[in-house]
């Protein structure tokens, strides 16, 4: 793999399409690897982009949702009269009749509990949907939301994960007899002995807040169910994974094929929110099946913050085996993970998707997890940028500095001293995953040079010596991508998953259709729903490269609908899979199309297929280019005249093909797995100052180097780790989702959740190395998690450096002013 | 998240107006920038029947200098506190406050009376009305009456003001040629509303002894908090750190704070008192320009 | 006697809309719903993300925290009257070249901004820039690309004056 990995720093975007050598003999022009500007642009530039709540329907009605106020609370009844006699109410649709019109949703967990999409008996979170009014336009519904009764008798809420494990904690699911979802004792090589053979053993308790990428666009949903077909026709601004779908279908109990998702060309960021989306998917065709009309929903955004989804809250206590030099030999972390009030999925996944890299990029071979996934009367939880990442990394990071610490070595030489090299790639993990490429080493010393580490650390030292609170924070992370189904099934314990009858699960695949119309110009669809991540761009860059045509003979369409497009039960965009999966396939495809186009260019010519090459529009005889034909001209004998066409060619130009990884398997009976495919790194170096008067913290410089194989365009590359990094920084500094001890929400509006504007957001300096993946047809990978993943860690131990002084420690996020200054405060009065 | 219904009125003159509120009393709202109102209906935690838009009168949007004061009608956007030239010369806090106040399209609606009367304990221009002892010109169909920005604000959100009555236009003291002032705030983010601010004005005798200090603080009390006691403190001296660094310990003593989502109490204390400090030696190093300026 | 509805009559992107509006009727529900103007974009309903943002008279407002009939006798220009003639505004076509937007939601609001942030300000700094546009939430960017687009288009429109 050394021989592929380069160094670059970003460089301006060229616009002009380079020479490249191909294969040899064959020159052409490469669109990958430019930052041409992007197809989709036009149209959201101007205001003609089609999200959820552009589009209209005949007889279109509205719903407002009404929730439930109280974290726990018995539903004794209902009186809807009121509202439904109010003008312009056409049905109100109340959680008892949800739970006779549906069944609860499935979830890979042994524990058996019900989950409706709205509150069914009882009320387990504040913002829980109750009842649903269906009315002639918004303003009507939510004035009769209001003239809705319901009748609840209050039980003792417990929103802390921890405190919800005693014996005598409320239960929210009785059922259960406890609030515990899922419990997985996993062991990895030999930790009793790691820790037998430490020099030093170091153990922390670190507490990791809620908080959610949140899109500005919020959730939105038009379902209509068409009473004679049995059919639900739902647009929404579903992400995927599409086994979501699988999910929904089973609640509304209805075949797959009779619920049919369409997702239009643009959705307005997501970050894996989204992807939860589908319990209200399943509430509105509810609604739109009693109403019997089409009813669109869009969310607000107070509903979106109290009701919507966000990643885990945790607590996880972590002690680690480390040798006098640094090495480190063993983990042992026990993880209490609070899904709030029903365990949805894909949850549990936030403890198990990143499985395969828990490790990080070091190289330790004894891992224990002891996982608790908990449920609290708080909204449930869902993917969000960097799923489960940002968490494992926070405490392996902050347990790095603090063995840096206890050793008195740099915290850069800590880390280096465990990294996994260039050597040993392809790398297998304890736990199961195979790193395909890369070489941290090199990464580490790029953002040590870029970052003049050596200075900083010189100026910190002048910065103390005046006084100031100055920091340095250094947070590594392996970026998995592209998820095998398989993981989530170590939610499962061995002996279930070894049962007769049982349906193993692995695997991840993605689709791509490409038609070539009689002129010679392309169509693409994917089996993917992007929010931002440039698709189209993406795509047309690799079709033009792949059939040797310019971009402006490539559409891609965008939208997405499961009726018409293919797809299973792993497509979407989700788990930074596109740039790894998505490509590929539409490499594939493209290929499988320029063969097709090569093999009816040799009959018409009469020229062995072997000799053919496509170059700028024309098939040509690599010793003979007089004997040539234009590929509109192939295409134009595909489409209009059959008479030509040998026998074994179809009739028109079109290719499909379906990308899948070859190393997805099942989860061994060890819970060993390869929980994602294509494996990037990054490495952050952040430098703060800490203003001990307000207790805020400033981002003075950030630099962050990244390995995410080859570049499609690197401008959509350096966006996706600009909005990553903001959005860690973001949960490590403003945001939180903050309920009190009795349950209340405490940051319904936007005062109150407090998201970074320009003024905040600091600059990065960016920098990248490439070693390519050799699994993936271009050497892609993932980069739309990448620094969201690493940004909470190289905050916090910036900030753990710079109180250092004051004899604190930060094992708790968000660093907001409340929290610092408090620390400070207390660091002051014994 | 959307409004209640109401019945809406937009009147085009003061009496008219004031009709209407003596009409429906507590039943109905003024309606002015709506940056603050709005956002309450939206989320329906203000549920008037009647709404009295006063933005089409035209006679409450201007900015007049009477001798030695400036009257500002309450239907002046924030914007103008920006551009207005003749607010810049007279009271240029005023000016440098204002864009402390939410964003660019914030002001362009907000309104100056809008701010007062919401009332929200950390909104800047009541903390300068407060500091400046500004005075308030109220009116109902009945009559009028002026009240000090010191009786003016009664709690959170809540003024002297009853139903049928309208602030119509607050007069600021123009400030002395040789003042220097400033506005210090810690602010979560841009353009929110302040965790704590202080504003201050601080005056200088030719051989730069303070000859008086106004100042008020917000975010640390229901309404914006003065004293006397304090502000005697510098009167005068000259201005030393020793000197600042007893005034911002008995800034942080006597305000009396809360603690909620974004701060403690004891941050907003101690906060009070370092912004108190920050914003004298502003001022004062204001000041003392101004009076080379004169010389 | 106060009116279930009231006419207005407001003028957007240069054409004249006569319609019948509820008075709590929301100028960015008005803008989007009753004449289809969809590039208008709502995202909080208080004001705080500035999706909404459009130009009455000239200025920027936020279209939801206003009633359409306090619109009544206005000009308004939502994004859908930014491009001329089949001709990008200069700050879409930076915004365009400087990758200023992932999924476009915040777009609109924030070249509304940025069209009144440069008309005053026509050579910010960045700086000048960051605090100008602080009224718009962005949460795919990172601000960077949006910046760079501010400061590219202030550039090529000072050049063309
Ligand atoms: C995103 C955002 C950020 C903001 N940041 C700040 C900030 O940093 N600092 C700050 O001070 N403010 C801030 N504001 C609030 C803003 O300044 C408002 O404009 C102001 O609080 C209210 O003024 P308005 O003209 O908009 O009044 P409205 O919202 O129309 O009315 C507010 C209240 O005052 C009453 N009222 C209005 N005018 C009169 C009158 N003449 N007589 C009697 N009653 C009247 C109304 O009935 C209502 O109860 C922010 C607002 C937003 C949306
Ligand atoms: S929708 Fe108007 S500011 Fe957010
Ligand atoms: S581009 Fe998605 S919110 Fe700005």
């Amino acid at each position: 793999m050394k021989d592929g990995t380069a160094t670059m720093v970003m460089t301006p975007p060229a616009t002009k399409p380079k020479k490249k050598e191909v294969s040899g003999q064959e020159l052409r022009k490469t669109w990958v690897g430019q930052s041409i500007k992007r197809r989709e642009d036009p149209r959201l530039l101007t205001g003609r982009g089609t999200f959820v709540d552009d589009i209209t329907l005949p007889n279109l009605h509205h719903a407002a949702i009404l929730r439930s106020p109280r974290a726990h609370a018995r539903i004794l009844s209902y009186d809807t009269r009121e509202a439904e006699n109010h003008p312009g109410v056409i049905a109100v649709l109340t959680g008892e009749e949800v739970g006779q019109m549906s069944k609860p949703f499935p979830v890979g967990v042994t524990a058996a509990f019900k989950y409706y999409s709205a509150a069914v008996g009882k009320v387990r979170y504040v913002g829980e949907p109750v009842a649903v009014v269906v009315a002639s336009d918004r303003y009507v519904a939510e004035d009769a939301m209001e003239l809705i009764q319901v009748e609840y008798e209050p039980l003792p809420p417990i929103v802390n994960c921890e405190a919800a494990l005693e014996a005598d904690a409320p239960v929210l699911h009785e059922e259960l007899g406890n609030n515990i979802g899922c419990h997985r004792l996993l062991n990895y090589g030999d930790v009793d002995q790691a820790f037998e053979e430490a020099d030093l053993i170091l153990k922390e308790r670190f507490v990791f807040p809620r908080y959610s990428s949140l899109p500005l666009e919020t959730y939105a949903v038009i379902a209509d169910f068409d009473a004679i077909t049995g059919m639900f026709t739902v647009h929404s601004n579903f992400m995927g994974p599409f086994s979501m779908h699988a999910v929904a279908a089973r609640a509304l109990d209805v075949e797959e094929n009779k619920l049919r998702f369409i997702v239009p060309s643009d959705i307005g960021g997501s970050f894996g929110i989204k992807t939860s989306i589908y319990p209200y998917i399943v509430l509105l065709s509810l609604a739109s099946r009693k109403a019997g009309r089409p009813v669109k929903w869009i969310e607000d955004r107070q509903e979106h913050l109290m009701a919507s989804s966000c990643q885990t809250d945790r607590v996880a206590y972590r002690e680690v085996a480390v040798k006098n030099d640094g090495t480190l030999l063993g983990i042992k972390s026990k993880v209490i993970e609070n899904v709030g009030a029903y365990l949805r999925a894909p949850e549990p996944a936030c403890t198990f998707r990143p499985i395969g890299n828990f490790v990080g990029p070091y190289k330790v071979r004894n891992v224990q997890l002891d996982a608790y996934v908990v449920m609290t009367n708080k909204c449930p939880t869902g993917p969000n940028r960097g799923y489960g990442c940002q968490q494992i990394y926070f405490e392996q990071e902050r347990m790095m500095d603090r063995i840096a610490e206890e050793l008195e070595l740099d915290p850069i030489e800590v880390r280096m001293k465990n990294l996994i090299t260039a050597e040993d790639m392809p790398y297998t993990t304890p736990t199961g995953g195979i790193y395909d490429s890369g070489d941290y080493p090199k990464a580490m010393d790029l953002v040590v040079e870029m970052s003049q580490y050596t200075k900083l650390r010189e100026r910190q030292k002048k910065a103390r010596a005046e006084g100031r609170l100055f920091g340095i924070g250094i947070a590594t992370g392996v970026d998995p991508s592209v998820s095998n189904m398989g993981y989530i099934t170590i939610a499962l314990p061995p002996e279930f998953r070894a049962r007769a009858g049982y349906l193993p699960k692995s695997g991840s695949a993605e689709s791509a259709t490409i038609q070539m119309n009689q002129r010679g110009k392309v169509s693409v669809t994917m089996g993917t729903t992007p929010q931002g991540q440039g698709h189209e761009t993406v795509v047309t860059q690799i079709v033009a490269d792949e059939l040797g045509i310019t971009p402006d003979d490539v559409v891609i369409v965008d939208e997405f609908d499961t009726a018409k497009h293919g797809w299973s039960i792993s497509s979407g965009t989700y788990a930074s899979r596109f740039a790894s999966v998505g490509t590929s396939a539409a490499v594939l495809a493209a290929r499988k199309l320029k063969g097709k186009i090569i093999h009816l260019a040799a009959a018409l010519l009469s020229v062995p297929e072997e000799d053919l090459i496509i170059q700028e529009g024309k098939v040509f005889a690599k010793d003979n280019p007089e004997k040539n034909i234009t590929v509109k001209r192939v295409a134009g004998t595909a489409h209009w005249n059959h008479e030509l066409l040998p026998d074994d060619v179809e009739a028109g130009l079109q290719a499909r093909a379906v990308f899948r990884f070859p190393a997805n398997v099942a989860p061994d009976p060890q819970d060993r797995v390869n929980s994602s495919n294509t494996y990037g790194f990054m490495v952050e170096i952040a430098v703060v100052e800490v203003d001990p008067d307000s207790g805020k913290v400033n981002i003075l410089d950030w630099f962050s180097v990244h390995d995410a194989g080859t570049i499609i365009n690197p401008k959509i590359v350096e966006g996706q780790i600009y909005g990553g990094a903001l959005h860690g920084i973001g949960g490590a500094l403003f945001e939180e989702l903050a309920y009190d001890d009795d349950g209340q929400f405490l940051t319904g509006s936007f005062m109150h959740y407090v998201c970074p504007t320009a003024v905040e957001a600091p600059k990065l300096t960016i920098g990248h190395i490439c070693s390519p993946s050799p699994l993936t047809l271009l050497g892609s990978k993932g980069a739309g998690e990448s620094s969201s993943e690493t940004a909470p860690a190289a905050i916090a131990g910036a900030v753990a450096d710079a109180l250092g002084p004051l004899g604190i420690r930060i094992n708790e996020l968000p660093l907001n002013p409340k929290r610092v200054w408090t620390l400070i405060h207390e660091s002051k009065t014994p | 998240m959307k409004p209640p219904k109401f019945d809406y009125f937009d009147p085009t003159t003061v009496e008219e107006a004031l009709d209407l509120l003596k009409e429906y009393g507590e039943d109905a709202k003024i309606l002015a920038g709506g940056q603050s109102l709005v956002p309450l209906l939206n989320f329906r935690l203000a549920r008037p029947q009647v709404l009295v838009d006063i933005n089409r009168i035209k006679d409450l949007d201007y900015v007049r200098e009477n001798n030695g004061t400036l009257a500002i009608g309450a239907m002046t956007r924030q914007r103008t506190l920006e551009t207005s030239e003749i607010i810049r010369s007279k009271c240029g806090l005023l000016t440098d406050a204002a864009e402390l106040i939410g964003h660019p399209q914030i002001r362009n609606r907000g309104t100056v009376g809008g701010s007062l009367v919401h009332a929200d304990p950390t909104a800047e221009l009541a903390a300068i009305a407060k500091a400046l002892d500004a005075q308030m010109k109220i009116r109902s169909s009945e009559g009028e009456r002026t009240v000090a920005a010191k009786d003016f604000f009664v709690t959170v959100m809540t003024t002297v003001l009853e139903p049928s009555e309208m602030l119509v236009e607050v007069e600021f003291p123009a400030l002395a040629p040789s003042a220097g002032w400033a506005f210090e705030e810690f602010v979560l983010r841009h353009g929110d509303f302040a965790v704590v601010g202080v504003t201050t004005v601080v005056t200088l005798d030719a051989k730069q002894t303070c000859t008086e200090l106004r100042l008020a603080a917000i975010g640390v009390d229901e309404t914006p908090f003065r004293d006397p006691e304090i502000e005697g403190l510098l009167q005068g001296q000259k201005i030393t750190d020793s000197l600042l660094d007893e005034l911002a310990a008995r800034v942080s003593e006597k305000v009396d704070p809360f603690t909620d989502l974004h701060a403690t109490a004891e941050q907003r204390k101690h906060l009070a008192g370092v912004l108190a400090k920050k914003a004298i030696k502003k001022a004062e190093e204001a000041a003392i320009l101004n009076l080379k300026k004169e010389s | 006697m106060p009116q279930a509805y009231r006419s207005v009559e407001i003028t957007v992107n240069g054409l004249t809309y006569n319609r019948q509006v509820e008075p709590r009727r929301l100028l960015s529900d008005f803008l989007r719903e009753d004449l289809d103007l969809r590039g208008t974009h709502v995202g909080c309903e208080h004001g705080i993300c500035g999706a909404c943002t459009v130009l009455m008279n000239g200025y920027t407002v936020r279209s939801c925290l206003m009633f359409a009939v306090q619109a009544n006798g206005a000009e308004i220009t939502t994004i859908e009257g930014l491009a001329k003639n089949g001709k990008l505004h200069p700050l879409q076509e930076a915004f365009w070249e400087n990758h200023g937007l992932q999924c476009g939601f915040c777009t609109p609001g924030f070249l509304l901004s940025a069209c009144e942030l440069l008309e005053r300000n026509p050579d910010p700094t960045e700086e000048e820039v960051r605090v100008g546009l602080s009224g718009n939430m962005c949460r795919c960017t990172g601000y960077q690309g949006i910046v760079e687009s501010v400061l590219a288009a202030a550039s090529k429109m000072k050049a063309q004056k």
